[in-house]
């Protein structure tokens, strides 16, 4: 029964795929312009860039089920 | 006033906690339009997906206190903490889905204590409801004290910060959204943990060397769960199998994960029966591999920590602060802040699920109950509200006690053990045996609090002998359970039962189990998952043997 729980209480992919995807950008710019010596702790890998990418995949998925399901 | 912090955090960091704090104001604000009836306050209007209910299940138990209490014992153990997740929880979880959600859900009980007044009586029913109320509240404020000293050891907040920062925004938000913002943000906190922990893990791996590595670093005996459980004097634990077995993974497993109504509460938010089951079945899964969580990171810090590794000079190292170590070792800012924000996360939701129970327990089973019954369901809506505001100043109160006397700490724990150790007798009995007697139930149930006392007593003044308190604690949880079970058989013999009628739907025999064996498409019967779970966590153990 898809959508049964949109029309009662708030679909929480939507807050949630927010979160997740501000994080990933916020993460993957502080990435990109961040001095790459902070990352010697990390073995210089950059990881904000990295796992930044992740949750902005993540958090977009959520959205997109979210929209998919709205307009279904 | 800021003092000396152990984690470099800056600007991005407190970027990344405020965009949290935002979010859970925000799903509560969006909630407030929703709740109208006590039963969307207090139950989430009973609407709730499966998704949603199971990882809620399983984060209402993963506090921060939890998380770093439990690598701490990682570090200490090895990979018998995994007891913890595996027997000490799976089985309980697949039973709880399986056999006792239908008398909770089909009764539509609006607690777990509400199901002992109609099964046995009145007097069962308020000791159980009133211990509970005030385990939650005090709860609350120790976990609220915890937060801030964590956050105080790892940015410099002061106290009072942290306190009023936690406690305001939990109150904003359950009052706005009543259980549901409360679930909401259990969710929310389940993502942030795998999110900001499980760099910790990837990049603790690197450095050790990968899996392989990993292995060869980590002394030998603490990658085994089972092997050295053979004596209690044969590992660091300080107990046998037996103890593991009917201690954890029987009484203390049991009585939390199926009569606890912190966790039960969120099965109960589904929206079907069916939904209610899977629930405690669905989270068993992710509740398989918490350890990669916790218990990794505290087999890191013995193999790349000198300090940590057994027999090192200079006494024992702080087990606790092991996750908190490798954070700092390895985290540039950014992500830093997404682990922190996990950890605040976990605090807060940890006091929100407290807060929640107990503005339902208190409303409904006390004062619902026994000081105002028969109202208007907005009279207890109102009433809900109202003690939600008094709930969340308790626990400011009870964390400003327990940072003037610590030690209290440990006392209410103990005293929390004495209440919740039996309980599982009682409704194990209630729900499977008909000729328990209300009368059996109460007494059963405050023998069982007695014998934990007693036998408490006589393991302090040395009568007992354990070999560690963990053992003391398996060993008093079982006792307790057995005095409950055996007092609450003898007294219902003599005493005079319920009636067929009145035990309709209440007791397995007696129930019509009608949606329970209604067709349904294979892949959403509870049945299957559990088993499955059940064979998954058999296999873990085997592997880690």
């Amino acid at each position: 029964m898809p959508g049964k729980e949109s029309n009662h209480f708030l679909d929480l992919k939507l807050p949630l795929g927010a979160l997740l995807s501000f994080y990933g950008v916020v993460l993957g710019l502080y990435g990109i312009f961040s001095d790459p010596s902070v990352y010697t702790k990390s073995f210089h890998i950059n990881v904000n860039l990295y796992w930044g990418g992740l949750l902005l995949a993540l958090g977009l998925l959520l959205l997109l089920l979210t929209f998919r399901r709205r307009r279904g | 006033m800021v003092s000396k912090a152990l984690l470099p955090v800056n600007g991005i960091d407190y970027l990344i906690i405020g965009a949290y704090l935002f979010i859970t104001v925000f799903v509560g604000y969006s909630l407030k339009k929703y709740m109208k009836t006590g039963e969307d306050f207090f139950l989430s209007g009973r609407s709730l997906p499966t998704w949603i209910t199971s990882l809620a299940f399983l984060s209402a138990n993963l506090g921060a206190l939890e998380i770093i209490g439990m690598a701490g014992n990682s570090a200490k153990y090895g990979i018998m903490t995994a007891h913890f997740y595996w027997i000490g929880a799976i089985p309980a979880m697949i039973f709880l889905g399986l056999f006792m959600m239908p008398f909770y859900y089909e009764n539509r009980v609006k607690s777990v204590p509400e199901y002992l007044k109609l099964r046995y009586n009145n007097a069962t029913h308020a000791l159980n409801a009133v211990s509970f109320a005030i385990m939650t509240v005090l709860m609350s404020g120790i976990s609220m004290y915890a937060m801030a000293l964590l956050f105080k050891l790892m940015l410099g907040w002061s106290l009072t910060s942290s306190i009023l920062l936690s406690a305001s925004v939990v109150l904003v938000y359950i009052f706005w959204g009543g259980l549901s913002s409360s679930i909401y943000n259990e969710v929310i906190q389940f993502f942030l943990i795998w999110l900001g922990l499980l760099p910790v893990v990837l990049l603790g791996l690197k450095e050790v060397g990968g899996f392989q590595g990993f292995i060869e670093r980590v002394p030998a005996e603490f990658l085994h769960s089972w092997k050295n459980l053979g004596s209690a004097t044969q590992n660091p634990l300080g107990i046998e199998w037996v103890g593991v077995v009917l201690g954890l993974g029987f009484v203390l497993s049991f009585g939390y994960w199926t009569t606890d109504f912190l966790v039960v509460q969120r099965a109960l938010a589904s929206r079907s029966l069916n939904s209610a089951r899977l629930t405690p079945i669905v989270a068993s899964f992710p509740k398989m591999i918490i350890p990669i969580l916790v218990i990794v990171p505290g087999l890191l810090v013995v193999a790349l920590l000198p300090a940590f590794q057994p027999g090192a000079a200079g006494g024992a190292p702080d087990y606790n602060s092991a996750i908190l170590l490798l954070m700092g070792r390895y985290l540039p800012n950014g992500i830093l802040g997404l682990a922190v924000t996990a950890l605040l996360a976990s605090f807060m939701s940890g006091m929100a699920g407290n807060v929640t129970a107990f503005n339902t327990v208190w409303t409904y089973d006390i004062y619902g109950s026994y000081i105002a019954p028969g109202r208007s369901d907005q009279h207890y809506l109102t009433m809900g509200k109202a003690v939600t505001v008094v709930g969340v100043l308790f626990s400011i109160l009870t964390a400003y006690i327990v940072q003037h006397f610590s030690n209290i700490m440990d006392y209410m724990q103990l005293v929390f053990s004495f209440f919740n150790a039996p309980l599982f007798a009682t409704f194990l009995l209630g729900m499977f045996w008909k000729r328990a007697t209300p009368a059996g139930g109460f007494w059963g149930l405050l023998s069982g609090i007695l014998a934990a006392v007693a036998h408490y007593l006589l393991y302090k003044s040395g009568i007992l002998p354990y070999s560690s308190d963990m053992g003391a604690n398996f060993y008093q949880a079982w006792w307790a359970w057995l005095v409950d079970f055996v007092v609450t058989i003898l007294v219902s013999l003599f005493t005079k039962r319920k009636s067929d009628q009145e035990l309709k739907g209440l007791v397995y025999s007696l129930s019509s189990r009608s949606g329970r064996d209604a067709s349904r498409r294979w892949f959403l019967r509870p049945e299957i998952w559990g088993s499955l779970s059940l064979l998954l966590v058999v296999i873990l153990n085997v592997l880690f043997w």
